[in-house]
């Protein structure tokens, strides 16, 4: 389906619902185009190609709400179904909260071209893409007798959206990706470590080829022959890559369901402090070419970019239209795009000349954060730092804590974040972490 | 964040998915003699035995070694009651084919949602271009696979409307309620899947399964003097909705409100490595994270697993003995054959302390040239099988629970989980508990919660000293997810102690 046929589709679909019963629909066609290629040892491991698509209706019925979407899109199929879930829909409670967003927030057209789709991908064939997997494996293989197995990736996507809702909204996005990486496995007396590079850009000719194997090389023999060390508090670094697995709890704690169902240790703290001065962080959705960047949300409200948190002060919650009428706020939206941290003016290694002693984690191993308390505990691997240096990989411990608290042991932000990630967070350095480890 | 080399598993609240539309009946044309079970699935995907060689035979001509073509037709739904009332439901209908053809250890594939002649060929001819030579005429006869029925269905999920569902969430949130006048949320939810698979290969196997997979969840939150304090529970099962009883209504209840007032009683323990035990059931995600990952062959062929040099090695006590098992009736982790068409089985992994079974798929199987293990397993259609867990428990051992807990000075108890991770090369395993005790001198004292304890694979496993005669299994929402997709799982342990794991904590 072309994007016109799709939009069609969309408002046909939509006169049905409404002609069957519902007050409001909104309908969304999503489609995405995957390629990966696995090159391992040498040999083609995996060569996959694949087309997904999907249609999701948002029904409001008499105030009763339901979700249903289906890979099954003919169209005499798509109104049995909609006439099936509109009956099933009329079984549940009335939400008085349910209703398509407030019109005047839609993103009305006129926005900037965010420049996050690369439309020649589809001309790069198959046989450029397998030798740029092989070139990046070559960096690494054989390169050191340690070695087990050295496997590189190439992976490309494109998706498309078109939203259409019944009081209004008409949009469309197309976004792409593609991803270059390595793994290495090592063979020791103590166990296989591995470790892995990737670099990611929205279009092929910006996606850096070089130095991918031979970064997945250096990474996994730095992990040789690590050691835990005595339990203690001590200052933390984390890696930039790491990072976010830290803050993915905060963004489920700024959620309105999470807010609404008592599942947010952030309840009550909007214009409180939750972090220390250094930590400011936004969303922002117009960054050109930001992975993460769009010119409307799921909902088809309007990008707007919002502070998160300023000074370590909470500023927004991520409220999408439902959850503004239930917690009586504006919405704001129900999901991030860039997150944006504040850069100080160190990379990872400028922090670790600093360090007296403490340990830098570069990897998360399991472990979680109870949402109502801010409780955490997660496993690392990482290395231990003394008078400036590295002294020896540590892994096999864990750090314990509260989100709560935790925020405002963070000292410095770093400058150093991962292009063509819509996670733009640096290294960042805690002091007084709860490590647990001999 | 892509996980890739992490393999994790989690307890999952999951999807959902919408109303059955049966594609209209379609006449299978003259062909092989097969029964009216098959030819009514092959009806369901509109496609006949001649379409199927037709595809296979695309596949192949490259030269592959081998291709199959799994259909699958997947509805799901998902009920939720919030704020007293059952306000939510999300549906989603899943349909298409996945063709992979593999050349040795290579594999092509390629998925298509419109299954169509021309799209499955199309598809086919993609998947074939791992192999690039010519390829030989396939001429295998169908055989029509003959599978257990592990899961039979009394009353199918497309024959219970929401309506039936919504009596048993309300009554979960009435018992909640009931129970204590802390209570100041709940939120329960009922999730089923059914799945029509079909399944075709290059060697003539014909099989089709109807899989069901229901779930239900209740999440207690209780408010005490300003502290807010929350706890869930779940139970899954291959069943039609006859799972939904008030019997295991009630029993959920009871237990959510139970542990939810532990919590507010929870310390943390000390940071740092200490004796653990283990209760029954669910600490099997030990096995599961510390050992299960490590022997999917995919891992030990590639050598990049910790465990790829000890095969037919001690590496537990001898009264260890732990199986990955996919005929147990009805439950979560079992399937009548698996993604690839192989039959499951109850594989011994480690037998009285040796390490004598890993888990395969049939790359791994022809590598190591033994028979397929039937753990060949993929999240849908539009994924390719690969090695993959099932249900994963230790057999009972010599000792009693309470001279295992009576043995440890100064150690834990563990109870309840919400996730697990590995690290399969480097063996560094991890899981997170959410409920247990602490262990002083013997006696279970306080409680404690939200705390990670990570060890290393075989270190763990040779330090499993004692074992009690009380296994038991899992019944809760366990999804275990590996190279970016996510399978069903359980697991089941005896009460065990480990001499010494890591343990998340305070520093005093």
């Amino acid at each position: 389906m072309n994007i016109k046929e799709k939009y069609t589709l969309a408002e046909e679909v939509i006169d049905h619902a409404l002609k069957s019963g519902a007050g409001q629909a909104s309908v969304a066609i999503d489609e995405g185009i995957n390629n990966e290629i696995e090159i391992r040892d040498q040999k083609i491991d995996r060569l996959i190609q694949s087309n997904r698509n999907a249609l999701t209706i948002k029904l409001y019925v008499d105030k009763k709400y339901s979700s249903n979407s289906t890979s099954r899109l003919k169209k005499d199929e798509l109104f049995r179904f909609v006439d099936e879930a509109i009956a099933s829909t009329r079984y549940l409670a009335e939400d008085q909260f349910r209703s398509l967003p407030d019109q005047a927030l839609y993103y009305k057209g006129g926005g900037p071209d965010l420049n996050i789709c690369d439309t020649e991908l589809g001309t790069i064939d198959t046989q450029a893409k397998i030798e740029l997997a092989t070139s990046v494996l070559n960096e690494a293989y054989n390169k050191d007798e340690r070695i087990i197995t050295v496997s590189s990736v190439y992976s490309d996507n494109i998706s498309y959206r078109v939203l259409v809702s019944s009081n209004g909204f008409k949009g469309d996005s197309a976004r792409s990706n593609t991803n270059l990486s390595a793994s290495v496995s090592v063979r020791t007396d103590k166990g296989r470590p591995s470790d892995y590079w990737e670099e990611n850009a929205l279009f092929y000719d910006r996606l850096k080829k070089t130095g991918i194997g031979t970064k997945a090389l250096e990474r996994t023999l730095k992990k040789i022959a690590p050691q835990k060390i005595q339990s203690g508090r001590y200052p933390m670094i984390i890696e930039n890559r790491a990072a976010p697995n830290l803050l993915y709890p905060l963004f489920n704690a700024l959620q309105g369901n999470s807010l609404y169902q008592k599942q947010s240790f952030l309840i009550g703290k909007k214009d409180k402090a939750i972090a220390s001065k250094v930590m400011s962080v936004a969303d922002d959705p117009l960054i050109p070419s930001g992975a993460g960047s769009r010119l409307f949300d799921g909902e088809g409200l309007a990008a707007v970019r919002r502070p998160l948190v300023e000074d370590g002060v909470l500023r927004n919650y991520l409220i999408d239209t439902y959850y503004g009428k239930k917690l009586g706020m504006d919405p704001t939206s129900g999901g991030s795009s860039n997150v944006v941290f504040r850069l100080g003016t160190r990379n990872m290694e400028g922090m670790i000349n600093l360090l007296k002693k403490g340990i830098v984690v570069t990897g998360f191993n399991g472990g979680n954060c109870n949402g109502s308390t801010g409780d955490f505990s997660y496993g690392i691997e990482g290395y231990l730092v003394e008078n400036g240096a590295i002294v020896h990989p540590v892994n096999e411990m864990n750090i314990t804590g509260n989100m709560n608290r935790i925020f405002f042991n963070l000292v410095e932000t770093g400058n150093d974040i991962i292009e063509g990630s819509s996670e733009l967070v640096p290294s960042l350095m805690f002091e007084e972490v709860d490590f647990s480890g001999i | 964040m892509k996980l890739r080399r992490r393999d994790f598993i989690r307890l999952s609240g999951i999807t959902a998915a919408g109303s059955l539309i049966l594609p209209p009946l379609f006449q299978s044309c003259k062909g092989p003699a097969l029964s009216g079970q098959v030819t009514a699935f092959l009806d369901h995907f509109e496609v006949t035995p001649e379409i199927l060689e037709r595809v296979i035979s695309a596949a192949m001509s490259r030269g592959g070694d081998y291709a199959d073509l799994y259909f699958e037709h997947t509805i799901s739904n998902y009920s939720d009651l919030q704020d007293g009332v059952v306000n939510q439901t999300s549906s989603n209908i899943g349909y298409g084919v996945g063709i992979r053809v593999l050349k040795g250890d290579q594999t092509g594939f390629a998925f298509t949602e419109n299954v169509t002649p021309e799209a499955m060929l199309n598809a086919a001819n993609i998947a074939s271009n791992i192999a690039n030579g010519t390829g030989k005429p396939v001429t295998a006869d169908f055989s029509e696979y003959i599978s257990p029925n592990l899961y039979p269905v009394m009353t199918s999920w497309e024959e219970t409307s929401v309506r039936e569902k919504i009596p048993f969430l309300e009554r979960i949130n009435e018992k909640v309620f009931a129970a204590d006048s802390s209570v100041t949320k709940v939120n329960a939810s009922v999730s089923d899947t059914t799945s029509y698979i079909l399944f075709y290969n290059s060697e003539g196997r014909l099989a089709w399964d109807n899989r069901p997979l229901a779930n239900l969840s209740v999440t207690c939150i209780m408010e005490q003097n300003g502290r807010i304090e929350n706890f869930r529970v779940a139970s899954s099962s291959r069943k039609g909705s006859e799972f939904l009883t008030n019997d295991l209504v009630d029993r959920l209840s009871a237990e959510a409100v139970e542990k939810t007032i532990i919590q507010f009683d929870a310390t943390k323990p000390k940071a740092g490595e200490m004796e653990v035990v283990m209760s029954p059931g669910e600490s099997g995600i030990l096995l599961h994270e510390a050992i299960g990952h490590a022997f999917e062959a995919d891992f030990n062929r590639k050598k990049t697993s910790i465990f790829s040099d000890k095969f037919g090695q001690k590496v537990a006590e001898s009264f260890v003995t732990i199986v990955d098992d996919g005929t147990l009736p009805s439950d979560r982790g079992s399937l009548n054959f698996d993604d690839e068409g192989s039959p499951t089985e109850k594989t011994v992994i480690v037998n009285n302390g040796i390490l004598t079974g890993y888990l395969h798929d049939r790359i791994s199987a022809a590598y190591y040239k033994v028979k397929p293990t039937g753990n060949g397993r993929r999240q849908s259609f539009r994924f390719i099988p690969i090695p993959r867990m099932r249900c994963t428990r230790m057999e009972n051992g010599p000792h009693k629970k309470e001279e295992i807990i009576s043995s440890v000075k100064n150690g834990i108890y563990v109870d309840s989980f919400s996730n697990g991770q590995v690290n399969i090369g480097a063996g560094d395993f991890t899981f997170f508990v959410k409920a247990g005790y602490l262990i002083e001198n013997g006696k279970l004292t306080k409680p404690i919660k939200d705390i990670n304890i990570i060890g290393n694979g075989p270190q763990a496993l040779a330090d499993i000293v004692m074992a009690a005669d009380d296994s038991r299994l899992a019944d809760g929402t366990w999804t275990c997810g590996k190279d970016g997709q996510g399978v069903p799982v359980t697991m089941g342990l005896p009460t065990v102690k480990i001499r010494k794991l890591t343990v998340g904590g305070i520093n005093a």
